[in-house]
């Protein structure tokens, strides 16, 4: 086995050097976006971790990015390019970019490819992603308390695991605080659509949530909650801007760190598919400033966030009941990685119907 | 001095050949100042946007994947625009063509045979001309306006086939993702050279954009559609009924639309997904008047715009210009064109004398 893995990195190694002495002098990082590079959430949070790449490595790397790339045909042309463009490390940087990017890299076995959020993967493709499960549990603990309905708004994209998983988080973290919480949910079925996302904002105003938190891209909600007096999570980046007197704390995605350590190990010749999930311990997501809220619940969030980072608190520690009433985690169970990465239930409390 | 535009006698010969032409100088021309104030290199960017992408087999046929629906779909409307009747909604026809040729490959996902794929493509055919088949009947027989009817049933188009892979169709083994089940192998239109990823949809294209052009020069039918488009009450005292017109034409484009929806599905994507086009629909309009309404010219004006997008990419990538570059070059073009093509019906006089300025400032 060690034999194995030795040849493996050897010859990843001289494919490394290969690829590097192919392109010029500077090494090419690719990144594609599926939303604007300067779109207040997602996409802006992976443009900001990819400044903090070329700020680190100056001149020896270059990083060239195509934006709005919508998730279909036009992706796989658009990383055809950039392997062809002699980028070393392709980072595709959304869900939706996963079948393009498994095709494009059977193509091209020298590149290497980085895919955020997926599930598939291959000799030359890491996935990597983070687990902004424990933010939410952070963000479910301040919404029961700041809430005085018991009652929050969530704006979520698709219904695949990763956003149901937030949610289930989102409810367990406010359940802790408060057993009867529940939680509306509306699918904008986008990643990135203002529009939609607002006038979900809206519908869940109406229907007499007094906080919101979403799982897309925008700052749409931010600003409709601001505009309507309520308090609201940011999602992706800190929108603080979009709503200085509206958002409580938001998941901040920092991908720089990791960026960097996967081009460093590209330089070296050490890169090896992985698939990375890490979490707030890790640095990979941060929670932004505790505002607009009392000192006591500041002082809790910190704590629970505390408590995370520890490994103390696992966000997912039973007694946990799936919305049906069946039991899902005994007390003190802790639920596995696998069940989490491919989560299609909702717990108790969420006042929803997933989508069938 | 002014600048005064003067009906000409009869159209212009030269720049009704020219215009094009002209135009597509000026975007590039214009494109070029565009790249100087974004403090780009003006000559490197139009390179990389306009000559880079055809040095490579790869990207020529990425230029043929863009193009083949543009052409198919913009061939179908030139009949119906040569008719004077105004299909705006091939878009939904695009779909609807999608959504029945995916029955075969997505509801009777078991069944295994070289039959899938023509099956697919005659569904395809038929689910466009049957969506196209709704403005016609309503202008036929209601005499409602097709521009309105047509374009707004694309958007039902649209959010039905949302709902069906949000809903019935969507896959089991997707992670609840919106997207229908992968074809089988079968299902998939075949590529045509192993250098690319370019199907046979360009093949239906570039066929059905010549067989078009046949029937407009060389035969009864495509008299009639010029004599109809151009003169209702001749047309009608040559024998010809507006009202049969308006069903072939719209049967037609529908199915040229729904075909070029299939060959997309099958060809590129392989599944069904909640957006299947960029626009192709809306962009064919564009391909179908660059191109004169002669299918020869769409064949060349559907390469070119296939050309902006895959060149608006290279451009993104090279310069880091934002990606709005390839809309505002496809602005810009249809911008000129239709400027250019007032030309050919009027010429323009400088007039230096100040005598009409003055009798008309006297006539207050």
């Amino acid at each position: 086995m060690k034999k194995i893995i030795l040849a493996l990195t050897t010859s990843a190694a001289v494919l490394g050097f290969a690829a590097a002495a192919s392109a010029q002098d500077k090494t090419k990082i690719c990144f594609i976006y599926v939303g604007s590079k300067t779109d207040g959430g997602w996409t802006q949070a992976h443009d900001i971790g990819r400044q903090a790449l070329q700020d680190h490595f100056g001149d020896k790397i270059e990083t060239p990015f195509l934006e709005n790339v919508p998730e279909g045909p036009d992706a796989e042309r658009a990383i055809e390019r950039m392997a062809r463009s002699g980028c070393a490390l392709v980072f595709t940087t959304s869900f939706g970019f996963m079948d393009a990017t498994i095709k494009v890299a059977e193509k091209f076995p020298d590149v290497k490819f980085e895919h955020a959020t997926g599930f598939k993967s291959a000799a030359n493709v890491a996935t990597y992603n983070a687990r902004f499960y424990e933010g939410r549990y952070i963000q479910g603990v301040i919404a029961a308390k700041l809430s005085q309905k018991g009652l929050a708004g969530y704006i979520a994209s698709f219904p695949i695991p990763e956003v149901v998983m937030g949610i289930n988080s989102f409810v367990h973290g406010a359940q802790s605080v408060n057993p009867e919480f529940k939680v509306k949910v509306i699918w904008a079925n986008t990643w990135f659509d203002p529009g939609k996302e607002a006038d979900a904002a809206k519908a869940l105003v109406d229907q007499g949530v007094d906080i919101l938190t979403q799982h897309t891209d925008t700052t749409a909600p931010m600003q409709v909650a601001s505009e309507r007096g309520i308090k609201a999570f940011g999602q992706a980046s800190d929108m603080i801007k979009a709503g200085p007197e509206t958002q409580l704390t938001a998941i901040v995605d920092t991908w720089g760190a990791y960026y960097i350590k996967r081009t460093q190990a590209v330089l070296d010749g050490t890169w090896k598919s992985e698939q990375m999930w890490d979490g707030l311990k890790d640095g990979i997501l941060t929670m932004a400033p505790y505002t607009n809220m009392p000192d006591d619940v500041k002082k809790l969030a910190e704590e629970t966030e505390a408590k995370i980072r520890s490994g103390e608190l696992h966000p997912f520690t039973g007694p946990i009941k799936k919305q049906d009433g069946s039991d899902w985690l005994a007390d003190g169970a802790v639920s596995d990685d696998g069940t989490l990465l491919g989560m299609n239930f909702y717990i108790a409390g969420v006042d929803d119907q997933l989508p069938k | 001095m002014r600048i005064e535009l003067e009906r000409r006698a009869n159209p212009s010969l030269l720049f009704s050949v020219i215009s094009p032409f002209l135009a597509l100088a000026l975007t590039v021309f214009a494109g070029g100042i565009m790249f100087a104030l974004l403090g780009k290199d003006p000559v490197s960017a139009l390179y990389s946007f306009f000559i880079e992408p055809l040095l490579d087999i790869w990207s020529l046929h990425e230029i043929a994947i863009k193009a083949a629906p543009l052409i198919l779909i913009g061939a179908g409307l030139s009949v119906c625009y040569r008719s004077n009747n105004w299909n705006i909604g091939a878009e939904g026809q695009f779909i609807a063509g999608a959504i029945a040729g995916a029955i075969v490959p997505v509801v009777f996902h078991d069944w295994h045979s070289s039959l899938v794929l023509p099956l697919m493509l005659i569904f395809g055919m038929i689910g466009g001309a049957l969506y196209a088949a709704i403005p016609a009947f309503l202008k036929a027989h209601m005499n409602t306006n097709e521009i309105l009817t047509s374009l707004m049933l694309v958007y039902i188009a649209q959010l039905f086939l949302d709902w069906l892979v949000r809903g019935p169709w969507r896959s089991p083994d997707a992670y609840n993702f919106p997207v229908s089940r992968d074809f089988a192998p079968e299902a998939i239109l075949p590529e045509l050279v192993s250098s690319g990823r370019a199907n046979l949809g360009f093949v239906f294209a570039v066929v059905a954009a010549v067989g078009l052009w046949i029937m407009m020069r060389y035969t009864l039918k495509g008299f009639e559609i010029t004599v109809l488009g151009q003169s209702e009450r001749a047309g009608r005292f040559a024998g010809f009924s507006s009202r049969r017109m308006i069903w072939f034409s719209m049967l037609l484009s529908g199915a040229f639309a729904g075909l070029a929806g299939i060959s997309e599905v099958s060809g590129v994507i392989g599944k069904l997904q909640p957006v299947i086009s960029p626009g192709y629909g809306f962009t064919a309009i564009i391909v179908a008047f660059l191109g004169r309404l002669n299918p020869l010219g769409i064949i060349a004006a559907g390469l070119f715009l296939a050309l902006t997008y895959v060149g608006g990419e290279a451009v993104q990538l090279t310069l880091g210009v934002s990606d709005k570059v390839t809309r505002v070059f496809q602005g810009l073009l249809l911008f000129f064109v239709l400027s250019c093509d007032t030309l050919i019906q009027y010429k323009i006089r400088l007039v230096f004398s100040r005598f009409r300025q003055t009798t008309e400032g006297g006539a207050h």
